[in-house]
């Protein structure tokens, strides 16, 4: 099979074996299958043509392949092109399913099942729906799907070992006798019946590439597939009325102003205790200042100066302020690795615990005043962990003027979490008054950029939908192997255009360039700005990464007054190259370079208009 | 009467989605027209929330708004 993305390109499959694609709706316990299922030896790889990634591994002879998690599949958004993608070339599929959410779960699995492939279906987190009084009658739901249904609990491996004893016997299901006309009507023209099924269910992507006209019975097939699905827990389910718990209220409060808005403001504390103040100062004092400046440091010094001269031009580019082997190493693996771990726990905590879509719902109100709806508040929420990514997640999005809107506020106003680590160290020295003043500024460039890109831009913005899961308990094992992925992800990013940065200002510093720069921007910095001149060696940095141009200002001697408005200045600076890179790709070239010099024209408005302000108040 | 009129704990049944994509969605997410649903929660100007059986989810206000509802009342 030859869709627009093939799995059989982005991964090995040895020959004879048989694939088995885990497939399931989000946050249902996937991945503790997948663990379970192929043990130490997985592999991860980035589905051609997206940013989604999928994992892989052997069960015996055969190879287990996840997807991301999906309502149904069709092209709605990249997860579920490519969950349709790998579905469609299975071998078997082990659908998981909710035991407390089969009225949402089974929608998939009957759209699974009406695909033709083999199924089987492991009814997980039964311990819950038990706790919750909720019966499932396991012989009848098997009966009526037609394919083995497996009661499991997967956090307590129990059941594991039935599911993969029952994959031999996986099999077609029953298919809606009036959908399986349709199909078999399809059947000489399009031989693959998972494709048909998305031909009738106007996929134009699949349709396209079997130069067919889509069926256009989306709406008939879901409603059908919904009926039976409303019909199967009505019989197969047993629910007596449960109390409602605390951990539901505890859900609904957090979507209330109040207590939902302290309770956001207690996350982001904690947020701000862990990265600002455990890692950024208690970690990075360790691995900065004593691992990385004093023992690599003196190391790495030792072995160059053994072959090179100090002063030599290779010796500065390689062991010189800005050196290769000195200053970009200490401050990626000293500084960044911690914060950007740092980050991405907690990120990944709360994504596993059910909480992001709840902000959403609190914060809808005040994003649809900057034309976006609470949905944007994942990427916004992304963005302070690493900018890039999240700009690729603007894809979520709705409209295109929501994803305009939510690229440029993410380019210019947020700060990801290399840069903020370094603003915290600059700042927190200066002491509340300072970083109320940071903050606040900030928070009124969002505010302006996204009123006045909302008011400017055709068309209307989407309204929010959004489900939203029970609150749980997040997973360590999943919450660290989260983390690594998204560590080493931002890391082999970063790292090349640190380097090409440094390696950019030891030329000019060498050539005398710098000062050249220095000299044509002193007009900004010294008189806009009413900072040294040295300060434009941190914005050349800026170009480059603002954590980089941050980090520069350490070492130039400025007053508290100076130091913020550099920082507000270099916050609003140009996104990194990556992000650069990144935005063009997502967004047409005209919306790209008016982002990027939108963001240069913001920093250095904003800063100088905080430089009179702070002069004339003083 | 449309969703954004509901009150909280009040029970409806969802009659008539404009839009045909959240319609697809809310037909995957189990409460498409016909299905009865109980308000959840009303964020003042803001979402609306909708619960059937144990599935919840987050309607935005401008959306409610375009969604036609009934009352269902409590059988005595």
């Amino acid at each position: 099979m030859q869709h627009c993305h093939d799995i059989n390109k982005a991964i090995a499959i040895p020959a004879g074996a048989r694939k088995i694609v885990l497939v399931g709706n989000p946050n249902v316990g996937k991945s503790v299958f997948f663990n379970a299922l192929t043990g130490l030896y997985v592999d991860v790889s980035n589905f051609p043509g997206t940013t989604v990634e999928i994992s892989y591994g052997p069960l015996g002879r055969d190879v287990v392949i996840d997807t991301p998690g999906v309502y149904g599949i069709s092209s709605f958004n990249d997860e579920e092109k490519v969950a349709r993608d790998v579905i469609l070339d299975a071998d078997i599929v082990l659908n998981i399913v909710d035991a407390c959410h089969l009225e949402r779960d089974l929608f998939l699995t009957l759209q699974v099942i009406d695909t033709g492939k083999p199924v089987v279906v492991a009814l997980n987190m039964m311990d819950e729906a038990k706790a919750r009084k909720r019966m499932v009658d396991v012989d009848l739901l098997s009966d009526l799907l037609g394919v083995p249904v497996i009661p499991t609990v997967a956090t307590r491996k129990s059941g594991i070992d039935q599911v993969k004893a029952a994959l031999d016997s996986a099999r077609p299901g029953i298919i809606d006798h009036e959908l399986a006309q349709h199909l078999a009507a399809l059947q000489n023209r399009v031989a693959k019946q998972g494709d048909a099924l998305l031909i009738l269910e106007d996929d134009p992507h699949v349709a396209e590439y079997h130069g067919v006209e889509p069926g256009g019975m989306r709406e008939e097939i879901y409603r059908r597939r919904r009926r039976r699905v409303d019909d199967i827990v009505r019989h197969a389910v047993k629910e007596e009325c449960a109390k409602v718990s605390f951990r539901e209220r505890l859900g609904q409060w957090m979507m209330r102003p109040f207590p939902g808005i302290p309770i956001l403001m207690a996350v982001l504390a904690a947020a701000y205790w862990l990265i600002g103040v455990f890692v950024a100062q208690t970690v990075v004092e360790i691995t900065e200042e004593v691992i990385m400046s004093q023992y690599y440091y003196n190391f790495i010094m030792r072995l160059v100066t053994r072959f090179i001269a100090a002063d030599s031009a290779l010796g500065a580019i390689l062991a010189g302020e800005f050196g290769l082997l000195t200053m970009t190493p200490i401050y990626l693996f000293g500084l960044l690795l911690p914060l950007v771990v740092g980050f991405y726990l907690f990120l990944s905590a709360m994504e596993d615990s059910g909480y992001l879509p709840r902000v959403a719902t609190l914060t809808d109100r005040a994003l649809t005043g900057i034309g976006l709806n609470g949905r944007a508040i994942i990427p916004i929420i992304l963005g302070f962990g690493c900018v890039t990514m999240a700009t690729i997640t603007t894809r979520l999005l709705g409209s295109r003027r929501e994803r305009v809107i939510a690229t440029a506020l993410l380019g210019i106003t947020i700060p990801c979490s290399a840069q903020l680590g370094v603003i915290a160290g600059l700042i927190s020295p200066l002491g509340p008054g300072y970083i109320v003043i940071y903050v606040v500024t900030i928070v009124v460039v969002f505010g302006l950029v996204g009123r006045g890109l909302h008011r400017v831009l055709p068309g209307e913005s989407t309204h929010l939908l959004i489900d939203l899961p029970p609150l749980r308990l997040p997973r360590l094992e999943n919450v660290l192997k989260k983390t690594f992925h998204r560590t080493w992800h931002f890391l082999s990013e970063a790292a090349p255009l640190f380097a090409l940065g440094a390696l950019l200002i030891t030329v000019l510093q060498l050539t005398g360039l710098l000062d050249v720069f220095q000299n044509i921007m002193a007009p900004v910095t010294t008189g806009l700005l009413r900072l040294p001149r040295e300060t434009a060696t941190a914005f050349i940095m800026g170009i480059m990464r603002r954590d980089f141009g941050a980090a520069g200002l350490y070492d130039i001697n400025l007053t508290p007054v100076q130091t913020l408005v550099a920082l507000v200045t270099i916050t609003l600076f140009v996104p990194c190259i990556a992000s650069v890179m990144i935005i063009f790709k997502e967004r047409t070239w005209k919306e790209s370079a008016a982002i990027w010099a939108g963001s240069f024209v913001t920093a250095f408005l904003t800063g100088g208009i905080l430089a009179w302000l702070m002069g004339w108040l003083a | 009467m449309t969703l954004a009129d509901v009150k909280q704990g009040q029970k409806i049944v969802i009659r008539h989605i404009a839009d045909p994509l959240v319609r697809v969605q809310a037909i995957r997410f189990g409460i498409a027209e016909g299905a009865e649903v109980t308000c959840s929660s009303v964020i003042a100007s803001g979402p609306i929330t909708v619960k059937k059986n144990m599935q919840e989810i987050a309607v935005g206000r401008g959306l409610a708004k375009k969604i036609r509802v009934s009352p269902v009342e409590d059988k005595i």
